[in-house]
């Protein structure tokens, strides 16, 4: 028995949402008794990896075959359930980004176990039962669910668990290999289309947000430049993507991008309840609206009302003065 | 081309979720179900393909009777034919294990869903049934365009796009902008009446998950407002007070 996480790397580098899932895994296999050991997959080199041990991570199973470097689910799956057969492993630890998601139902059934996704809690652990909290209803609620099969994986929320750092623990990195063959890549992507220079939105610790109140893309400028004193990501609810002021990757919400940073600043958002369902899970939520009745006040912990023309110039100004 | 669409029947975007006082289950009383928003985008997708290419358009649904009214809709939107499989829909495997056996009964070239419901949230529906299927899966795709045998896709990535060319069978899971969800007409609704609505029997009972209970996360303490015109206090308060910048 033993836990596994898989890691995903991008520009050479493990992912914030990775060393989340690192520390998760970790305190599963304290919990349990065992060791956490982890499988990286994408572009990255060794010397990256072995500072997982600061996350509690002792040993790193690294392929690193090229093709890899774009996510290809049968491939992926592939080569994390042969290291999960290679290391007995019966829980496994994803982050539940579009890529951990995307591989867990396809491991699941590969490795006949169960599958919680968006999961926002250690497991509670309790002779044979096994359950663990996750997001439900959009994020309005919550529910524990006991996982049944001798085999458990679990994708782990951005941002629900603490990244822990030991100074100066080192995993040692192995190289590993699935032996995958050409049709293992047969939805081996085409093209990648990159927004440059951009914060990524799921990813982002503070993420500056606006809605129809801005008027129109002209007004945008407010958006992005407290979004760049901020260092945060931009995004808008989904009527300004709908008549195309935005593209619609940065619409958050029911139907859009579900985000859960530290800090949600929504300007010129009514906070309608599918809005809400997709930004709730935000640490502090900041209104800034003119209409003292916005329903999104109630979602709030801090709010201003006023007029974003106004207000957004005076927090650029307050926001670069802080000293980084 | 044969193409099945899985709708899952879900609460109202707008309904204000509870639950029974000991939290074993969410009180359905005057909640209003609808086909899950994600669903839809793939059902207009698909009939959209089998407008411009031909074929037929099916419908599945893994749920008891009270969600006929859902799929009845879905056949005035323009599906041709539906399938319900007579099952509470508990766990996302025991699902896809249904919809998994009628795919592979029907011999669909392509299999559509939304990226997840907006229910239960769990994103696993689509991969499990590609698993099961022994075909690929693309999750989620914001663009899906049927050339002969091969399906070219534009999937979501973090930060960015990827285009993908796959060929078919395949299963592929939905997200906005795919398509325009349509309303249905008139015309639509009397001709869904008399459109083939077939109830089927599950095949296996096999759970791998159990819900426990549910909770509501913790009401919040109410908003601290500051005045606009010291809007600038609200960057030292995220610093000191709230600690997040
Ligand atoms: C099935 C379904 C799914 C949906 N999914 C989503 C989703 O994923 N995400 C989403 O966002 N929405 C979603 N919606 C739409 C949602 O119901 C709302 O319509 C939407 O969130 C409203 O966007 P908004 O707040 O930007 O615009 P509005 O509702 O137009 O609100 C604009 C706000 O700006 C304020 N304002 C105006 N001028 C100023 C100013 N100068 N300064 C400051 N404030 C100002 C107004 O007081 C108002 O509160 C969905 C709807 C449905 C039916």
């Amino acid at each position: 028995m033993s836990v596994l996480v898989v890691i995903e790397c991008a520009n050479g580098e493990v992912k914030k949402s990775s060393l989340e899932a690192a520390s998760y895994g970790s305190k599963v296999a304290a919990a349990t008794g065992t060791s956490a050991t982890a499988v990286a997959i994408g572009d990255v080199q060794a010397d990256a990896l072995t500072s997982l041990g600061e996350q509690g991570i002792s040993r790193v199973l690294l392929d690193n075959d090229s093709r890899l470097h774009n996510f290809v689910p049968s491939a992926y799956v592939k080569v994390i359930a042969k290291a999960a057969e290679q290391e007995n492993s019966s829980v496994i630890i994803l982050s539940n980004s579009n890529i951990g998601a995307a591989i867990g139902s396809r491991l699941a059934v590969k490795l006949g176990g169960s599958l919680a996704t968006n999961v926002v809690s250690l497991p509670q652990i309790n002779g044979s039962s096994f359950t663990v909290r996750r997001g439900v209803f959009s994020g309005k609620a919550f529910s524990d669910v006991e996982l049944t099969s001798d085999k458990k994986i679990i994708a782990v929320k951005k941002n629900a668990v603490e990244i822990e750092t030991t100074a100066g623990g080192t995993a040692t990195v192995e190289n590993f290999s699935a032996d995958l063959s050409d049709a293992d890549f047969a939805t081996a992507p085409k093209e990648t289309i990159k927004q440059s220079g951009d914060i990524l939105l799921t990813e982002a610790e503070v993420v500056v947000s606006g809605g129809r109140g801005l008027k129109g893309p002209e007004n945008w400028h407010l958006i992005e430049n407290l979004a760049k004193a901020l260092g945060a990501a931009t995004a808008c609810s989904k009527p300004v993507a709908d008549v195309g002021w935005r593209p619609h990757h940065e619409h958050v919400g029911q139907t859009g991008i579900t985000v859960s940073p530290n800090l949600y600043i929504g300007v010129g958002i009514s906070g309608a309840i599918q809005h809400l369902a997709g930004v709730n899970s935000s640490k502090v939520i900041v209104v800034i609206n003119k209409d003292p009745e916005a329903p999104f006040f109630k979602a709030a912990d801090y709010g201003i009302v006023g007029d974003a023309t106004e207000v957004v110039p005076k927090l650029i100004e307050a926001a670069k003065a802080l000293d980084k | 081309m044969k193409i099945l669409v899985c709708i899952s029947n879900v609460p109202d975007t707008t309904t204000k979720i509870t639950f029974s006082p000991d939290g074993k289950t969410f009180n359905t009383a005057g909640v209003q179900f609808v086909i899950n928003p994600y669903d839809e985008y793939a059902l207009t997708r698909a009939i959209e393909l089998k407008e411009a290419h031909g074929g037929s358009v099916t419908v599945l649904n893994v749920g008891e009777a009270d969600t006929e009214p859902n799929i009845r809709k879905a056949l005035a939107i323009g599906a041709d034919d539906a399938i319900r499989v007579n099952l509470k829909p508990t766990d996302a495997y025991l699902v896809s294990q249904q919809i998994a056996y009628y795919a592979k009964e029907g011999g669909f070239d392509l299999i559509l869903m939304g990226r997840e419901s907006i229910d239960y949230n769990g994103y696993q529906v689509h991969g499990m049934v590609g698993e099961l299927l022994g075909i690929p899966t693309v999750a989620p795709a914001i663009k899906l365009d049927v050339n002969g045998s091969t399906a070219t896709l534009e999937r979501e990535i973090e930060g960015g796009k990827e285009i993908i060319e796959a060929p078919l069978p395949l299963v592929v899971s939905a997200q906005q902008p795919m398509a325009e969800p349509r309303i249905p007409n008139m015309r639509g609704i009397m001709t869904a009446r008399t459109k083939p609505l077939k109830v089927v029997d599950p095949v296996g009972q096999d759970a791998k998950t159990s819900v426990q209970n549910y909770e509501l996360p913790p009401a919040k303490s109410g908003v601290k407002l500051i005045p606009a015109e010291s809007a600038g206090d609200l960057i030292k308060l995220l610093r000191n007070e709230a600690k997040v910048l």
